[in-house]
């Protein structure tokens, strides 16, 4: 189990983080092409599965999976958006997810007055902070293991 | 065995085979008196929920019936504006029903071919080599497994959440579509697929299902 990179946006689509852990493939655009990418995509996805749905939907858009990962997805009430790449047998990434917004997202940034919240993070605290607590996840065991 | 819609979409994206299964049904009905409490938009020729979900009537449900009589669009049968009726205080009381959305032929073709390049970036921004587009997609209320085959053609299937085994029955429609559409030489390629042989087997397929379970076929 592995993981490989998280995504955060606010609901303006701004990337707020990036962080790769066990990323193998590049691919191949700039950083903020790729979040522009990325978030298109989740923007159309959203709206994809809302009509697509059989019955009417609450939470939406949970996670999709191929071949070689996962991507889970988790947006809060105020449009942030949590994105988790994974491998595909990793469990209980959704409240993985959860548990990041409410320990360190809300801790280090929302509490943070020097944070501005629609610009992307700068602050070291999270950095490190969000590292460790990735780290130490169950989530988290590199595949050598 | 809760299998809501297959699809078949071609290899350049375009729907050639759609077919409903068992799409429940989300109606309701309710007695209103002036004013609304619920707050109703009329956009996209249609009157729709906006905001106040109550009694089962949830944001996005569109007016299908004003007293028993159907609406079309922003229509009543009669020939009267739905919005007019609506906002004269003097037709109340009056009993709205509202169903969710169904989706039209258009509509479905247009969702075929949304997901045609969300498989295609999903591959892309892959953090790991050699990668293959959506397989499963999860939402809160179903599952969307996707079957590409070696020709590019994707077969799509929309089952309950908690429902496993959908990738055997992907199989399956593929074997039917080999047998029953490709060899049909009233069939092109590329084309949607109206081939009687086919929808039958297939019919004959998601009864066998629902009887005895997908581990059946």
């Amino acid at each position: 189990m592995t993981v490989h990179n998280i995504y955060i946006f606010d609901r303006m689509g701004t990337l707020l983080y990036y962080q790769d852990w066990n990323r193998l493939k590049n691919s191949g655009m700039t950083k903020e092409e790729e979040a522009k990418l990325m978030y298109g995509m989740l923007f159309s996805l959203k709206s994809f599965v809302n009509k697509i749905s059989p019955t009417d939907p609450k939470e939406g858009f949970l996670y999709y999976k191929t071949s070689k990962y996962t991507l889970h997805f988790l947006e809060t009430p105020s449009g942030l958006k949590f994105v988790l790449n994974t491998d595909n047998h990793s469990q209980g990434v959704r409240d993985f997810l959860q548990q990041i917004y409410k320990e360190i997202f809300v801790e280090y940034v929302v509490k943070n007055p020097l944070c501005n919240l629609n610009e992307p993070i700068q602050s070291e605290l999270f950095k490190t902070k969000l590292d460790a607590y990735v780290k130490q996840s169950s989530v988290f065991l590199t595949k050598s293991m | 065995m809760v299998i809501y819609c297959i699809y078949i979409v071609s290899k350049s994206g375009g729907l050639i085979f759609n077919y409903d299964h068992n799409v429940p049904k989300v109606e309701n009905e309710r007695k209103f008196t002036y004013p609304l409490d619920i707050r109703l938009n009329y956009e996209n020729k249609k009157v729709s929920v906006h905001f106040g979900q109550r009694d089962g009537i949830n944001v996005g449900h569109v007016l299908t019936a004003v007293n028993g009589m159907p609406v079309t669009g922003r229509q009543l049968d009669d020939g009267r504006d739905a919005k007019d009726v609506l906002e004269s205080k003097e037709s109340y009381p009056l009993t709205l029903k509202f169903s969710r959305p169904k989706m039209t032929t258009n509509e479905k073709i247009f969702l075929a071919s949304m997901f045609y390049p969300l498989f295609a970036i999903a591959s892309q921004l892959s953090p790991e080599p050699k990668c293959s587009g959506i397989e499963v997609l999860k939402g809160d209320t179903f599952k969307l497994h996707c079957f590409q085959t070696l020709t590019g053609v994707k077969i799509m299937t929309v089952v309950d959440r908690n429902q496993i085994g959908a990738e055997v029955f992907l199989k399956r429609v593929y074997e039917l579509y080999a047998d029953y559409a490709l060899k049909n030489p009233f069939y092109s390629l590329e084309m949607p697929i109206r081939c009687e042989l086919f929808d039958t087997n297939l019919k004959a397929m998601l009864e066998q299902i629902d009887k005895s379970g997908i581990a059946s076929i």
